[in-house]
């Protein structure tokens, strides 16, 4: 094979690594989409939240240390080493479901039968919220996420693929993040478990029945809230994978949320309710970004990452509205 | 009461388009439309000559609803010609068949909530006001004068559908029979050559019904619009219409007078005949 | 009692038809304007003009564009901040073209190009509607940003990547630039949007505005009666753009002065834009002021609280601020969902009872 076809194959398969990420937060959305429909655009800052406080429990932070001594003219950071890893995982997930519920409590009761539009905008409202919770409650300052996941780039494969090069060609093999390889197989891992779950389990039915119709969904007596309190807690769940997988690979940052907004090219690709869809999306705006930026981004001078994505979700709108998976829309009046 | 629309306003004008009385209006011909493998119409011609009522009746998915939407141009049919005025026409935008004078009312209401009465009777003679943005920005002069002249118009056609209390209430906020009301005026502001009706009187108590039977005979006599009409209370369509066509599974099973129809042993078996049938 | 309509009857359609039908609210808004353009300049200064006054002018503005398109036209909008940039960069290159060009010909013809350019994104809001059509706009948004920062003609191969507003008069009178006289950029930001504010009333309670507000409401019926989608979107996205580019060429020529295009221009400005139209309520001009001016003096106000009573540092500061800005949009949205403006209707419902409720 030559070298040209070669970074091919390597381009391709990171942009799958990669989409194997937009996909997991994509799955976010889709899970709470599914439930209440709420479009709920605090996804992103739930992974931010959720990866800050993994990192402060692991670390030993007090929280509100900033406020503690603006107030009290105190001098508080840590209160001792910290919690073992597996320990702050369980911790932070606590978290997230006690967060869950406070929304459920706070927001989400209050805006029973409101709009959509309005629902997005109470979700843009708790990102914002959120996001400065994090940082006041953790520091805004960058963290290193290290939960003893691989990392580094894996010789093993580099060695393989040195092999496949034409003879004569010059070709160093591929580099492959062993860390974009542990975060897909989880990414596999979590998406099985979800399916199971919603197909299998008395919940899980509950769950899809609420999907499809409220109130037919509260007529056979599943509590509403209930279910919005569980998905919530699943999504702060995803949300806290998430952190982890990109808090491990570029550090607990702002930046982090903002993966949020890549997530909406993913959804509009493979549609708000399908789960396959938002997987089978995730990988096309990923391998999609990669080759766009390895192959025209040159051409334009490069850094077209930021808005590919988009211009992809947009072109493909043009033709298939309804998303990829979706039926086509017959108008009725 | 029923103030007859004062004569040199436009209305005139749209109905006045050399067509005679009693000559074809709108003439379908062998229209067929389906979705996907599922066929909606199926090969139906029937004709709406001016001036008349005409009523197209049939069971639940007959394809009554479809066939309205075809002839304003919102469905597309696969086969088949209309003419409306003289015109044929294969495709049309809705747009461009509410420009020639088609107007119409649903079969669920599908008035813009957010605007008052006022405003959607307004909206309904988007088709007649022709100033453009510019003249719009400054507003005083030609804007204004253009508004106002509407406004007379909107007027007359609230004081006839006796809405004048409700004229700036949200429309949103107001009772069914009244959003139905609401809904014909919009269609009337449109001056329309042929008016089409999906179910005007669904849901509406014996009162109501006889204010909407009212309100279509007065539109039909006082200004000559010819009126197509798809509604289920029998009694109402026998006794308003001049003559009707039945639908049932997409084809057409009998056309003609009210009582030719009543007659008709299709339509008889398609209504009462065949057990398990929705009337 | 101060307020009445009781006796105040019209009896044609051209006064049932202005903008203040009620007396007493006539006179108080020619009461604000006076206040505004004959009272405010002589007692204005720098922390005024550049903290509060000026940022809130331009901000109303930029709100009252998006309201156009996402309040009166339905169409939710991510692209805020990338059609400011577009207005600001206009701007720009118009006045370092045309040096002699008066000032305000060149805000308007930002806003001009600004307009095409809206148009041009705003033509798949034919196929795509609601969410989807959101994340069109997101793609304006990052494209645009992406193009101002990649192509350095766009900011004269400056090597910083920055623009910088040259000083330019109107009337002998400096606006723009480090030098302009704080009541001179009030007056010039003012007077431009009292224009602008009286051409969106007019736009919106003509055909121009039914026909968008058609669309909104119910976008299939409002084609079966005859509104043309094509247009009426586009003509939205079309003035929309225009309003939200003169916005991007004061903010960046008259407040700014100096701007570097991610840092000005972000996705954050989107959201602060959409953010102060819906507080201050969809489809509603007061609203779009009410909203901007919410936004604008809110954080000014905490940050005198916490940074400057308090004595707290600014980061907690500026943490709280982003949290409490969130809790009070949750919070609006329970207890208003359609924002200040129908907070304002309500209150003035009640008053004109008051104080006989019945």
């Amino acid at each position: 094979m030559s070298p040209a076809f070669l970074n091919l194959i390597e381009t391709t398969l990171n942009g799958l690594m990669a989409g194997v990420m937009y996909s997991l937060v994509a799955l976010g959305f889709v899970l709470i989409f599914k439930a209440s429909g709420i479009f709920n655009f605090a996804q992103g800052v739930m992974a931010l939240f959720a990866a800050l406080t993994l990192v402060g429990f692991q670390t030993g932070q007090v929280p509100f240390a900033h406020l503690i001594n603006a107030i009290f003219g105190t001098d508080l950071h840590h209160w001792g080493p910290g919690v073992p890893t597996f320990l702050a995982i369980l911790m932070a997930m606590a978290v997230m479901v006690l967060m869950a519920f406070l929304i459920e409590r706070l927001v989400l009761k209050h805006l029973v039968n409101q709009e959509p539009i309005i629902l997005f905008m109470a979700t843009i409202g708790l990102a914002y919220f959120l996001e400065g919770m994090g940082d006041l409650m953790w520091g805004a300052d960058i963290k290193p996420m290290n939960v003893g996941l691989p990392s580094g780039g894996s010789f093993w494969w580099e060695d393989v693929t040195r092999e496949w090069a034409s003879e004569g060609s010059e070709y160093y093999g591929m580099y492959i993040d062993t860390l974009d390889v542990t975060a897909a197989l989880i990414a596999i891992a979590l998406v099985s478990i979800l399916t199971i779950f919603s197909q299998y389990t008395a919940t899980g039915r509950a769950l899809r029945a609420v999907a499809d119709d409220h109130q037919a969904a509260l007529s056979v007596g599943i509590s509403l809230r209930t279910i919005w309190v569980i998905v919530w807690s699943i999504a702060g769940f995803v949300a806290l994978v998430a952190g982890i997988m990109w808090g491990a690979k570029s550090g607990v940052q702002f930046s982090l949320s903002l993966i949020a907004l890549k997530a909406l090219p993913v959804l509009i690709l493979g549609g708000f309710t399908s789960i396959p869809g938002a997987i089978v999306g995730g990988l096309i705006i990923g391998v999609g970004e990669k080759l766009a930026e390895a192959y025209i981004g040159p051409l334009v001078g490069g850094a077209i990452e930021n808005w590919f994505a988009y211009m992809l979700a947009l072109a493909f709108l043009l033709f298939r509205p309804q998303g990829l998976f979706g039926e086509r829309i017959i108008e009725r009046i | 009461m029923n103030a007859p629309i004062r004569p040199d306003t436009q209305l005139h004008t749209r109905a006045d388009d050399g067509i005679a009385t009693g000559d074809d209006l709108l003439v379908t011909e062998n229209i067929s439309l389906s979705f996907g493998g599922v066929r909606a119409i199926a090969d139906i011609s029937f004709d709406v000559k001016k001036g008349e009522i005409r009523a197209i009746i049939g069971p639940n998915g007959a394809g009554k609803t479809s066939m309205l939407n075809v002839i304003n141009g919102f469905y597309h049919p696969q086969q088949g010609t209309i003419t409306f005025r003289g015109n044929k026409r294969r495709r049309m935008r809705p747009h461009e068949a509410a420009n020639q004078g088609i107007a119409r009312t649903f079969q669920n209401i599908a008035l813009f909530g957010g605007m008052s009465t006022l405003d959607n009777l307004m909206t309904g003679r988007i088709t007649l006001m022709k100033r453009n943005m510019l003249w719009h920005a400054a507003w005083f002069g030609p804007a204004q004068r253009e508004e106002i002249e509407h406004r007379e118009a909107v007027e007359q056609i609230i004081d006839f559908l006796e809405i004048e209390h409700i004229r700036k209430t949200p429309v949103g906020r107001l009772p069914y029979g009244l959003q139905k009301r609401v809904e014909l005026g919009r269609a009337l502001a449109a001056e329309p050559a042929l008016l089409l009706l999906d179910e005007p009187m669904a849901g509406m108590n014996l009162e109501e019904k006889e204010d909407m039977s009212r309100f279509i005979l007065d539109v039909n006599q006082q200004y000559g619009t010819t009126i197509a009409l798809i509604e289920h209370d029998m009694g109402v369509v026998m006794d308003l219409s001049d003559r009707v066509v039945v639908l049932d599974y997409g084809r057409k099973i009998g056309d003609g007078t009210p009582d030719e129809v009543r007659n008709n042993q299709d339509v008889i078996d398609a209504y009462l005949g065949v057990p398990h049938e929705d009337a | 009692m101060l307020y009445r309509e009781a006796g105040d009857f019209k009896t044609d359609y051209r006064s049932d038809q202005q903008t203040f039908p009620i007396k007493s609210e006539r006179y108080l808004f020619w009461a604000t304007m006076i206040v505004a353009f004959c009272i405010v300049p002589f007692f204005i200064n720098s922390y005024w003009e550049k903290s509060v006054l000026v940022p809130l002018l331009v901000w109303s503005l930029i709100a009252l564009g998006l309201n156009i398109l996402t309040g009166y036209c339905g169409q939710v909008s991510l692209g805020t901040g990338g059609f400011m940039a577009v207005g600001a960069f206009a701007c720009y290159k118009l006045m370092t073209a045309f040096p002699d060009l008066n000032i305000f010909f060149v805000v308007i013809l930002s806003g001009v190009v600004t307009a095409l350019v809206g148009m041009l994104f705003g033509l798949p809001s034919l196929r795509i509607k609601g969410f989807y059509l959101a994340v069109a706009t997101l793609a304006a948004q990052f494209f645009l940003i992406w193009v101002f920062n990649k192509f350095d003609w766009f900011y004269n191969y400056s090597p910083s990547g920055q623009i910088t507003a040259p000083p330019r008069d109107i009337f002998g009178i400096t606006v723009t630039g480090p030098n302009a006289p704080p009541w001179a950029t009030y007056l010039f930001c003012l007077t431009i949007l009292f224009i602008f504010a009286w051409v969106a009333r007019n736009l919106t309670r003509g055909r121009v505005g039914r026909s968008w507000m058609a669309i909104r409401d119910m976008d299939i019926a409002a084609e079966i009666i005859g509104v043309e989608p094509l247009r009426t979107k586009l003509s939205a996205f079309a003035v929309s753009s225009f309003y939200i580019g003169v916005g991007g060429a004061l903010f960046f020529s008259v407040y700014l002065g100096a701007a570097e295009v991610t840092e000005a221009f972000g996705i954050d400005k989107s959201f602060l834009a959409l953010f102060m139209v819906i507080i201050g309520g969809l489809g509603s001009i007061l609203g779009s002021f009410l909203g901007a001016a919410f936004l604008i003096l809110m954080p000014v106000l905490l940050k005198n609280i916490f940074v400057g009573t308090l004595g707290w540092p600014t980061d907690v500061a500026a943490h709280i601020q982003i949290m409490l800005i969130g809790g009070l949009i949750v919070l609006f949205l329970i207890v208003e969902p359609h924002g200040l403006a129908q907070l304002w209707r309500l209150t003035k419902e009640k008053l004109r009872l008051w104080p006989f409720p019945y």
